[in-house]
């Protein structure tokens, strides 16, 4: 029934108005796959493992920017079911850092043609992201951020607390609240997109370029060949490869392990909820550092809440509650009508953090084999850029300037990119 | 005000002597106590109660619990407006206001009804396939999307009520009063384990409550009522009613939602709205029962379409009559105590459906016998016909195992279609918990299989869904909960006695076929607009996971967490697949079982209370004599002591000026204080600080740095050795915690062999600052007893002695570079000290100052704060290297030794002086050119600034590239946030008094 062998499909059929109504016509029965579910071939030219948004990103533009076509991606479970899947889809730019300022700032303009680049509607809504201050060092830290942004030239200005108001007028900036406003950082491009959608359409579009997408298929060992990878163990049998990535949020260090070498990286739980739909009634993307809570409101009208990563390490899906219940409390304060909302759902994810609350992107201690790691809270961001910088390491065996400086070295070096405060969350 | 044309004269559980007046969408109606909104509203013959999610589609209320998908509304106005509420679970009280939602202008005539029209458009999924033209004009088309979506509206204004929260503790938790639970609580009871049952209803009974049958011989009721009171009389049981269990989390936490004022108009004086439980439990018997499947078909989500389970409750629970004349469509036996119930409350039953060929078992065909109701075996219900609502269902036979239908098409004229698609045990907070679900074939749906935690499921809610089964079932899961809890359970309890009903097995048909050439909408997911078709466009485009299904249809994402829908949604995806359910498998069941109240989770910790404000011992007298606060951290600080007519500056100016000519004190009880005691003290510091401790004298202060692993400086301050293995440590304001947990986990975790106590006395003792040349004078007027001069209180030296009759603590030390004090003693006594040392520098015009000209001081001296310690610097970046032992190791010296921190161009610390008298922003950042194309290269960036009244000029420290080699050089503080760029010459970080004289005095 359906396509179950590696045919090559070059083009895909293409999403529009047009083809919704054409199809309409015909009840819909005549929609092709997204994409195919392929058995796994004996060898590949790269297999990337993982089969999130960056692995899916890193897959696509591997066959179009590089031509290199022969690639797998292999998944443990589902496409997508990952960090990619549970995060709170904020995006935005605005590091303190230049290096980090130009990979995210890359992603972000990456995002700003997804939809087109993709044929597939990833919602990129640029509804603006808020970073709230809520003391005189909350407020020297973002005018400092800030005006490294725009020397960057990355949009970022500050808000005034009246400026606030009028953006969220339901946001509490009453100078008596326990943790008053005094300002905020906004960057306009910022905001939010449809998750699930952005693994959607890297998958779609990496498969159309012959990408083979393997779902169901855990990684189990990674062989070598004294110092150069040859190709990875999987529930679905050895599959040999000239290159293999390693895109495993939550997982990287257990992965690193199979190739014989460490990570400095450790894997905590972070959680996320959301209540109840409503009509629309916050409209931008409201984050505060220093009461540890994130919130927008999603299309389908839930109120999407992020908060602080779990303090213990842990490979559960899961956190405590008491995490949530402080995030709760920081929500209230900040917009007293949510009181009377409810929660909904709420989930776990595990992040994995570098000390430098920077990213992993390049080379290993083992030949050929290439590990995109580290995202701790903001990996969602980056999907793109990431995908894209990747790619390009995988394909010519050195990093992107992009992400030359992201590399595994850098914690023996001490060239860290220290970017703590740059984070929603405390790392 | 309209009569209840639907209520029965008699029967129910209802108080017909309590009246209730209430409003739904304007309209006045009455109802009884004992009603739910639900219950009221089709009592008064309302069925349309909302519009579909997506589609718009006029909707009624299916079911009478929980899982209502359909019937959400507003309840109350204003203030305590809330969204989105089940009228299956909101208790009827007088004067309740209830609105539908999602809908524009009114239920009946609803605009977004034009999304219905166009459905055919609109499939799963659609949005991601539009909406891309042109590029960017997504947010144009998403403010439409988003009008639409949402359910009801938020309130806009502050929540008036307020929360508790509760920790509890028990051996065994029962979730759930119905047979099983009850008799699960009575077992665990008697054997004196300590029980708390929770149910989700008002009363307890569960599906009892709407039940014809016989306990002991008594109504299934009496017999609830007798275990009540026995449970009620046990001490170590407590019963909690209106108390929801809706989270299970790791170490046999639940959380339990207890509404304590939601069946009232507003909570009563002193009590709270919700209470929100936190109970650890030994062990926990789920007891949470089962929920009706619905079956689908064309058009199923016509209002009039409903539960047979929830008309039968209706029926009998709350004397509602669902319709005039009814259908029932089921494929299994539960249905026909719905035909009984339907009969002997005067709704006749046209037709029964049963989509078994060989009919129901013979219970239930007794029921149909002597009822002469006319039964169609092997047939189904393929389409409810009606504009508003059922006005006759169409009927075919079916063939080839239900996978299509086939012959004439019968219609039977009826408003009332009461569906019964099988039963799924409510294994939502067994999932939770992380046990392993298993699919059972006879039941058709997924019983509990292996548990992860300490727990059992009882009765329906594994599966067993025979009356005799649950009252059995509860007995034993209820004597073992209590066993492994560690009690003995009593032999005098046995399982409570009723008829056993032998019961044809259920026949799955997940989805009704539609006849040849015919297209409509079965709805899987009635919230979410889902239907059968959708399920199959997601299998088509491969979306064929269950999670994908999940997410690429919405199917079982809304407020019932698909509880009708998540079983038949996969099943069909199955069928699509040739795959058997199991191997499909399910979504993951996340809490809470049941939205749950923001403010609830909240509970007292809102406003000032959500976090502790700390104040000064001295605060009174800051506030007495009106100064500006400020918060650093949790900390409320005075800023500055402005003088009647004083402008901020004016004041800064004044008290820094005052320091370095006369005398000023400043409060800085809010420094962290640890008091490390053992014979290992020394040592201890000596690793974690990364300058040298054990030679430091009894009566001495040291200043030290701290190091992270990463080799980076955690905080700097001060430690005084008061005696041999007594060390005061004093830390900054803000890493007074992160130090104590710091230094806490070497203690504990690292070096456990070091003998070392770690004290954190930060609220034991205020402190105080005194500072400038007079400030030796004030200090030996205000100490009694005792010189105070240079030979026995040298710098950085450390003196017992007294002031205003109590004790102090002085330490010659000085963060202004003036010759300065702390004075330290117990809090208490730090109103009195402080006020001591007013009167004792009266003669030397003392002025209190606060934190703004503490930092123009440090500032002006080079002093390193926050600001610049921000986790990302090392020693060396300020001149410190030379501090670092070489013979010994501390924490952070191997880190220090990787490249780019021993021999990197790092960034080092400097000062920079206004060029043009301009002030230096804040936060700026220092360029060679601040109009070169971006990225503008950024040399390094501006930590501390401000206005030196000393220089008179502004000034500032910065951490900067090539400190060396810019010297004396020109760069500009650039800020483009305040659009200034200001010209700044380069220099060393120390502004005043380079040699350190005047500390010395």
């Amino acid at each position: 029934m359906h396509a179950t062998s590696g045919i090559p499909i070059v083009t895909m059929s293409k999403y529009s108005i047009f083809s919704l109504v054409r199809n309409a016509l015909g009840y819909h029965e005549n929609w092709p796959l997204a994409w195919r579910s392929p058995e796994p071939k004996a060898e590949y030219d790269v297999v990337i493992v993982g089969g999130g948004g960056h692995g899916l990103a890193t897959a696509y533009y591997l066959a179009k920017e590089h031509g290199i076509r022969n690639v797998a991606v292999l998944e443990k479970g589902w496409l997508g079911g990952g960090n990619t899947g549970r995060n709170t889809t904020i995006i935005r730019s605005n590091y303190l850092w230049d290096e980090s300022a130009a990979l995210y700032e890359h992603s972000l303009k990456l995002y700003e043609g997804l939809s087109q680049e993709l044929n597939f509607n990833i919602m990129f809504s640029q509804r603006g992201v808020l970073n709230l201050a809520h003391n005189l060092h909350d407020m020297r830290e973002l005018s400092r951020r800030v005006n490294a942004n725009r020397l960057n030239g990355i949009d970022s200005e500050i808000l005034t607390p009246e400026q606030i108001k009028a953006i969220v007028p339901i946001l509490n900036t009453s100078p008596t609240a326990r943790y008053p406003v005094l300002g905020a950082s906004l960057q306009r491009r910022g905001g939010t997109a449809r998750h699930d959608a952005v693994a959607w359409g890297f998958a779609r579009g990496a498969d159309a370029h012959g990408v083979d997408i393997i779902q169901n298929c855990e990684v189990t060992g990674i062989r070598r060949n004294g110092a150069r990878v040859e190709g990875v163990e999987t529930s679905r049998g050895y599959i040999a490869a000239k290159k293999v990535g390693v895109v495993v949020a939550g997982h990287c260090s257990v992965l690193a392990g199979m190739a014989g070498f460490r990570l400095p990286i450790e894997s905590h739980p972070l959680q996320a909820l959301v209540s109840e739909p409503v009509k629309p009634i916050h409209h931008s993307v409201v984050m505060s550092n220093a009461v540890h809570v994130y919130v927008s409101q999603s299309d389908k009208g839930e109120l999407v809440i992020g908060a602080g990563i779990d303090a213990y390490n842990s490979y559960a899906q899961r956190g405590s509650f008491a995490v949530v219940e402080g995030q709760i409390g920081a929500l209230v304060e900040l917009f007293p009508i949510f009181s009377r909302l409810r929660m909904m759902r709420q989930w776990g994810g595990i992040v994995d953090v570098c000390p430098d609350a920077s990213p992993i992107i390049g080379k290993t201690p083992v030949e050929n084999l290439f590990f995109n790691c580290g995202w701790g809270t903001g990996g969602f961001k980056a999907t793109p850029g990431s995908g894209w910088v990747f790619a390009h390491t995988i394909a010519t065996g050195e990093p992107h300037p992009l992400n030359a400086p992201f590399t595994l070295e850098r914690f023996t070096t001490g060239f860290l990119i220290d970017e703590h405060g740059a984070a929603a969350v405390a790392h | 005000m309209t009569s209840q044309p639907f209520r029965r004269l008699e029967g129910g559980l209802i108080d017909r002597d309590r009246p209730l007046t209430f409003r739904f969408d304007g309209s006045t109606f009455t109802g009884y106590a004992g009603d739910t909104l639900a219950s009221a509203l089709l009592a008064n013959g309302v069925t349309l109660v909302g519009r579909s999610f997506k589609y718009h589609r006029r909707r009624g209320i299916v079911a009478a619990g929980v899982e209502e998908p359909n019937a959400l509304a507003t309840l109350r106005e204003g203030n305590r407006q809330e969204p989105n509420l089940r009228a299956t679970q909101v208790e009827l009280f007088d004067g309740l206001t209830a609105s539908s939602q999602n809908r524009w202008p009114s239920l009946d005539f609803d605009v977004g009804g034009i999304n219905n029209i166009l459905s055919r458009f609109l499939p799963a999924g659609f949005y991601y396939k539009t909406f891309m033209w042109p590029a960017g004009a997504w947010m144009f088309y998403e403010r439409f999307i988003r009008a639409a979506a949402g359910l009801g509206k938020a309130p806009l204004l502050g929540d008036p009520d307020y929360y508790e929260r509760r920790h509890a503790h028990c051996d065994v938790l029962v979730v759930g009063a119905g047979p099983a639970g009850l008799s699960a609580a009575l077992a665990a009871g008697r054997s004196g384990a300590r029980v708390i049952l929770v149910d989700d209803n008002a009363a307890l009974g569960g599906s009892l409550r709407g039940d014809t049958a016989t306990i002991n011989e008594v109504p299934a009721l009496a017999w609830v009522d007798e275990v009540g009171g026995t449970l009620e009389a046990l001490e170590n049981v407590r019963i909690l009613t209106r108390a929801t269990a809706v989270g299970y989390y790791d170490q046999n936490l639940i959380t339990v939602c207890e509404r304590v004022a939601d069946h009232l108009a507003r909570p009563d004086p002193h009590q709270p709205r919700q209470r929100l439980w936190w109970v650890r439990a030994k062990r926990v018997v789920l007891a949470t029962g089962a929920i009706e499947r619905p079956l689908v078909f064309a058009n199923n989500d016509l209002p009039g379409v409903m539960l047979a389970s929830a008309v039968r409750t209706y029926q009998l629970q709350y004397a509602v009559k669902c319709g005039r004349r009814a259908v029932v469509f089921t494929n299994n036996d539960s249905a026909y105590s719905c035909v009984s119930a339907l009969m002997g409350g005067g709704v006749p039953v046209s037709a029964v459906v049963d989509t078994r060929a060989s009919g129901p078992g013979d219970a239930a065909r007794k029921i149909v016998d002597s009822s002469g109701v006319e039964c169609l075996f092997g047939h189904a219900v393929v389409g409810a016909l009606g504009r508003q609502r059922v006005t006759s269902v169409e009927v075919m036979a079916l063939a080839d195992g239900g996978s299509r239908v086939t012959g004439r098409s019968r219609v039977i004229d009826c408003d009332l279609l009461c569906v019964s698609g099988g039963w799924n045990p409510t294994v939502h907070l067994f999932s939770q918990s992380q046990g392993k679900l298993r699919y059972d074939e006879g039941l058709t749906s997924f019983v509990p299989d292996a548990s992860s935690q300490a727990e059992s499921s009882a009765g329906a809610a594994r599966g067993e869904l025979g009356l005799d089964a649950c009252l059995r079932g509860g007995i034993e899961a209820g004597a073992e909960a209590a066993r492994l809890a560690g009690f003995t359970p009593t032999e005098d309890v046995e399982a409570a006695r009723c008829d056993h009903v032998d019961e044809a097995p259920v026949e799955a048909l997940w989805a009704v076929p539609l006849p040849a050439r015919r297209h409509g909408k079965r709805f899987v997911d009635l919230q979410n607009d889902v239907t059968a078709e959708d399920v199959a466009l997601a299998d088509r485009e491969g979306y064929q996971s269950v999670e994908h299904l999940k997410r690429y249809t919405t199917l079982g994402m809304g407020t019932d967490q698909g509880r009708t829908s998540n079983v038949n949604g996969l099943a069909i995806l199955a069928g699509l697949r040739d795959s058997d359910i199991p191997s499909v498998g399910t979504t993951t069941f996340r809490p809470p079982f049941n939205p749950v109240t923001l403010g609830t989770i909240t509970a007292r910790e809102v406003g000032a209370d959500l976090a502790p404000l700390r104040l000064s011992p001295m605060h009174d007298w800051h506030a007495g004599v009106g100064a500006n606060f400020v918060t650093v951290g949790l900390w409320l600080r005075t800023q500055f002591y402005a003088r009647p007519g004083e402008a901020m500056m004016e004041a800064i100016n004044r008290e820094v000026l005052a320091v370095r000519n006369a005398v000023g004190m400043v409060d800085v009880s809010t420094l962290g204080k640890i008091e490390i005691q053992g014979r290992d003290a020394a040592e201890f510091l000596e690793r974690v600080y990364i300058n040298r401790w054990t030679n430091l004298q009894v009566g001495r202060c040291r200043y030290g740095f701290m190091l992270r692993e990463d080799g980076f400086i955690l905080d700097d301050g001060t430690t005084t050795r008061v005696a041999d293995n007594n060390f005061y440590m004093t830390t900054t304001t803000a890493q007074a915690g992160p130090v104590m947990a710091h230094l806490e986990y070497y203690a504990q975790t690292v070096w456990p062999e070091l003998h070392v106590h770690l004290t954190s006395v930060t609220d034991q003792w205020a402190g105080m600052a005194i500072a400038g040349p007079r400030s030796r004078e004030v200090l030996a007027a205000a100490c009694e007893g005792g010189d105070v001069g240079d030979e026995s209180l040298p710098f950085m030296g450390y003196l017992e002695s007294r002031i205003a009759g109590v004790p102090v603590r002085l330490f010659r030390m000085t963060f202004s570079g003036e010759m300065a004090y702390e004075v330290h003693t117990p809090s208490d006594y730090g109103i009195r000290v402080w006020e001591a040392l007013m009167a004792a520098g009266k003669d030397f015009a003392i002025t209190p100052y606060g934190t703004e000209a503490m930092s123009v001081l440090r500032i002006e001296k080079g002093h390193v704060v926050g600001a610049e310690l921000d986790g990302r610097t090392i020693p060396a970046d300020f001149g410190f290297e030379r501090m670092q032992k070489k013979d010994r190791d501390f924490i952070g010296k191997r880190s220090l030794e990787r490249p780019a921190l021993a021999y990197g161009p790092r960034k080092r610390f400097v000062g920079l002086i206004s060029e043009d008298g301009r002030k230096i922003p804040r936060g700026a950042q220092l360029v060679w050119n601040p109009t070169a194309p971006k990225p503008v290269p950024m040399l390094g960036h501006v930590s501390s600034t401000c206005y030196s009244p000393n220089l008179g000029n502004y000034i500032a420290l910065a951490l900067l590239e090539d400190a060396d080699g810019y010297q004396g050089k020109l760069l500009y503080a650039s800020s483009p946030l305040t659009d200034s760029h200001v010209p700044v010459r380069v220099g060393h970080s120390v502004f005043i008094d380079p040699e350190g004289e005047r500390a010395r005095g």
